[in-house]
C-alpha cells in the first residue's frame, strides 16, 4: 500500500492543554502510589501468610478461569463465527452480556442459578452434594463468568478476519482438515488468541464484584487479592492495601508490556 | 486426462458444463463475472458436490453422485493457482512450496529439497526464506506457481493467474507460465475473463455464460467467428443475429445486411468495426448496406476512435482521430452508416 503522506498537524494550545490534564489524570494515581508506599515494610506485609494466601488464591482461580476460557470460549468463539443458524445474533449478545453487566449484578445473578437456591445449583446440591458458593471453584466460576466474554470476542474477530480461502488452499495442498487447523488457521489466529487470553487473565485477576457477591470473602478460601485490598483498606490498614496493590501493578504493567509485543508481533 | 461433466445448482445459479482436457492440454475457461468459472473450479477441486454428472481424472472417478462417490478435496491429485495468490502469510517462500509435500506426507528433508528446487525452477532460489509479505506481486505468483507444481499434479488449475499483476510483470510471468505449462504433464485448465491471456497460453478454449458452454475451439476459431456477444466485445466486432431470406439476413432486432452471397436460416453476422464507414450525409450512390442513427458513445481506441451509430441495427464504427473533428462527431446529431457487402462475414450459430 503506498503511504499517506501525512500531514503534520498545527500546534493546537487547547487541544494540547486538555490533553495533557487527560494524560496527568492517569499518571497521578501511579505517583501516589509511589510516594505513599510503606517502603520500609512493603515487603514484610506482601510476605505475611494473609498476603500470600490471597496471591496465590488469585493466581490459581485468575489462571484456571482463563484455562476455562480457552477450553469451552474457543469452541463458542468458533460457533460465532463460522457457524450459520438461527438466533446467532442473540447468543452473541447473551454472552457477551457480562462485559457491560455490573459485575455485582452478575453474582447476583449467578446465585440465582448455581447458589444453593439456584435453579441448576440447588438440584446440583442435592444430587451430588456440590455447591459452588464459598469455594474456590464458586471464585473460578464468578471470574470465568465475568472474563470469558473478552476471550470468546477476540478469539471470534481473529476467526472472522481471517481470510478462509487460505484454508481452501491447504485443503487444495492435499492437508487434512485437522493438518490445515495445526498449520494454517491455528497460526495465523494466535495473535488474536494471546490476546484474548492476556485480557481475559487480567479481568479474571481484577475481578470483585462477582466474586465477592457469589463465592463470599473467606480468608485462605475465596478471599482474592482484590478482596484482600478492600478488606485491608476498609478496615484502616491502608498501609497494607497499598503494599498489595503494588503487586496487583506491578503485574497489570508485565500484562501490558507482554500485550504489546504479542500484538506486534502479530502485526508483522 | 480430464472427463468432466458438472451439473449443480447454487440457489438460483445453475451450471451445467461438459468438457474434456488432455495431458499437457491448456483448456481456456473464458466467461463473464458470474458465469460460472469459479464455481467450475470449485466443483473439481471438491470444495462444491456435484448434484449430476461425473468427473473423472486419469481413469479415477473423483466425483458421481449417481454412484455416491466423491473424493475429499485433500486427496485430490490437483493443485491450484488463485488469483489472490494465497500463500500462507505465516510460512517463508521455502515453507509455502514445501506445504503442499509435507501434508501429504513427504518427510521435511525431502520436501525442502524438492521445494528448493521448485524455486530455483521459477528463479526464486534466493527468496526462499521471505515470507510472501516481503515479496513483489509478480515474485509471490511465481512462488504460487511452484507450490502449485511441486505436488506433480494431474489436473492444473489456474484461476486468474496474472490478474492482479501490473502490466510490465504481467508479460513475464506470463511468458514463465507458458514455458511452465508446455513442459507438464497434468491437464491444465485457465479460468480467465482476459481475452490475451486466454490466447495466449490455452489450446483449446471453452466460453461459458450463466452456467452454460456456450462456444468451444481453438482461440483463433473462437475469436473469428464469435457466438455470443461477451467474446465479440472481447475482440471487438460486430456481432448480430439474424435469419437468412436470399442474399440478405432479417435481423433480430429489426433492420436487415445485404451480404455477398446466399444465406439461407438463423446465421450470426459480424462485421469488424474497421468496414464500417460513416457520414454525415447520405452518401450518394452508395451500394449495399447504408442507414443512419443517432451519434451514440465515443471511445479512443490505440490511435483509432469507435462511434457507435445507434441506428437499427446499431453498430460500432473504427474511424481516424481527425474524423472526430470532420464529421463534428461530439456535437451528436444523426449520422449515415454504411458497410460493403463483402465485408460481412455470416455464419450458421
Amino acid at each position: 500500500m503506498t503511504k499517506v503522506e501525512q500531514q503534520k498537524q498545527p500546534f493546537n494550545p487547547l487541544l494540547a492543554v486538555l490533553a495533557a490534564l487527560a494524560a496527568l489524570f492517569f499518571v497521578f494515581p501511579l505517583i501516589g502510589m509511589i510516594t505513599g508506599a510503606p517502603w520500609g515494610n512493603v515487603l514484610s506485609v506482601i510476605t505475611s501468610k494473609s498476603s500470600l494466601d490471597a496471591l496465590q488464591l488469585s493466581l490459581i482461580a485468575s489462571l484456571s478461569s482463563t484455562a476455562l476460557a480457552l477450553l469451552f470460549g474457543f469452541p463458542l468463539a468458533w460457533l460465532l463465527a463460522r457457524g450459520q443458524f438461527r438466533g446467532k445474533v442473540l447468543l452473541r449478545g447473551l454472552v457477551t452480556l457480562p462485559m457491560v453487566l455490573p459485575p455485582v449484578v452478575g453474582g447476583i445473578a449467578l446465585l440465582l442459578a448455581y447458589g444453593r437456591r439456584g435453579i441448576i445449583g440447588e438440584p446440583m446440591d442435592k444430587a451430588f452434594g456440590i455447591s459452588l458458593p464459598f469455594t474456590l471453584a464458586g471464585v473460578i466460576v464468578a471470574e470465568s463468568f465475568v472474563a470469558m466474554p473478552f476471550f470468546v470476542i477476540t478469539a471470534e474477530s481473529g476467526l472472522r478476519s481471517m481470510n478462509r480461502r487460505l484454508e481452501d488452499a491447504a485443503r487444495s495442498l492435499g492437508a487434512r482438515r485437522l493438518t490445515v487447523f495445526r498449520r494454517v488457521t491455528l497460526p495465523l489466529i494466535w495473535p488474536s488468541l494471546a490476546a484474548g487470553l492476556v485480557l481475559t487473565w487480567a479481568r479474571a485477576l481484577g475481578e470483585f464484584g462477582a466474586t465477592i457477591t457469589f463465592a463470599g470473602n473467606l480468608p485462605g478460601k475465596t478471599q482474592t487479592m482484590p478482596l484482600a485490598i478492600y478488606i485491608s483498606q476498609s478496615s484502616g490498614k491502608t498501609d497494607e492495601a497499598i503494599a498489595l496493590s503494588l503487586i496487583l501493578v506491578l503485574v497489570s504493567l508485565v500484562v501490558m508490556i507482554f500485550r504489546r509485543q504479542s500484538s506486534g508481533a502479530g502485526a508483522g | 486426462m480430464l472427463e468432466a461433466d458438472i451439473q449443480l445448482r447454487l440457489g438460483k445459479f445453475s451450471l451445467d458444463a461438459a468438457f474434456t482436457v488432455a495431458p499437457g492440454e491448456v483448456l481456456a475457461l473464458l466467461g463473464p463475472n458470474g458465469s460460472g468459472k469459479s464455481t467450475t473450479l470449485q466443483a473439481l477441486t471438491g470444495l462444491l458436490p456435484l448434484a449430476a454428472g461425473r468427473i473423472v481424472l486419469d481413469g479415477t472417478v473423483l466425483d458421481d453422485p449417481a454412484q455416491r462417490t466423491r473424493v475429499a478435496p485433500e486427496q485430490r491429485p490437483i493443485a491450484l493457482m488463485f488469483q489472490s495468490y494465497l500463500l500462507f502469510p505465516h510460512l517463508s517462500a521455502l515453507e509455502n512450496v514445501a506445504f503442499g509435500l509435507r501434508a501429504r506426507g513427504t518427510g521435511k528433508k525431502t520436501a525442502r529439497q524438492k521445494a528448493a528446487d521448485a524455486l530455483a525452477r521459477v528463479g526464486l532460489e534466493d527468496q526462499a526464506p521471505k515470507k510472501p509479505g516481503a515479496m513483489s506481486g509478480g515474485q509471490q505468483q511465481r512462488v504460487a506457481m511452484a507450490r502449485a507444481l511441486v505436488t506433480d499434479p494431474k489436473l492444473l488449475l489456474l484461476d486468474e493467474p496474472l490478474a492482479a499483476l501490473d502490466v510490465s510483470t504481467k508479460s513475464d510471468v506470463r511468458r514463465l507460465l507458458r514455458a511452465t505449462l508446455r513442459q507438464s504433464s497434468a491437464a491444465n485448465i485457465l479460468v480467465t475473463h482476459d481475452l490475451l491471456d486466454a490466447v495466449a497460453l490455452g489450446d483449446r478454449m471453452i466460453v461459458i455464460q450463466d452456467g452454460q458452454i456456450v462456444q468451444t475451439g481453438t482461440p483463433a476459431a473462437v475469436t473469428a467467428r464469435p457466438r455470443s456477444k461477451y467474446v465479440a466485445d472481447l475482440t471487438g466486432v460486430n456481432l448480430l443475429r439474424g435469419t437468412g431470406r436470399g442474399t440478405a439476413v432479417d435481423l433480430d432486432g429489426g433492420g436487415e445486411l445485404i451480404c455477398a452471397g446466399p444465406v439461407t436460416g438463423p446465421t450470426f453476422a459480424v462485421i469488424a468495426p474497421a468496414e464500417v464507414s460513416v457520414h454525415r450525409q447520405e452518401p450518394d450512390g452508395a451500394a449495399g448496406n447504408l442507414w443512419r442513427g443517432p451519434v451514440g458513445d465515443i471511445e479512443l481506441m490505440g490511435d483509432r476512435v469507435r462511434v457507435r451509430v445507434e441506428g437499427t441495427p446499431a453498430i460500432t464504427a473504427e474511424v481516424a482521430p481527425s474524423a472526430v473533428d470532420e464529421l463534428k462527431l461530439d456535437e451528436g446529431g444523426e449520422l449515415w452508416a454504411s458497410v460493403n457487402p463483402a465485408a460481412v462475414t455470416v455464419y450458421p450459430p
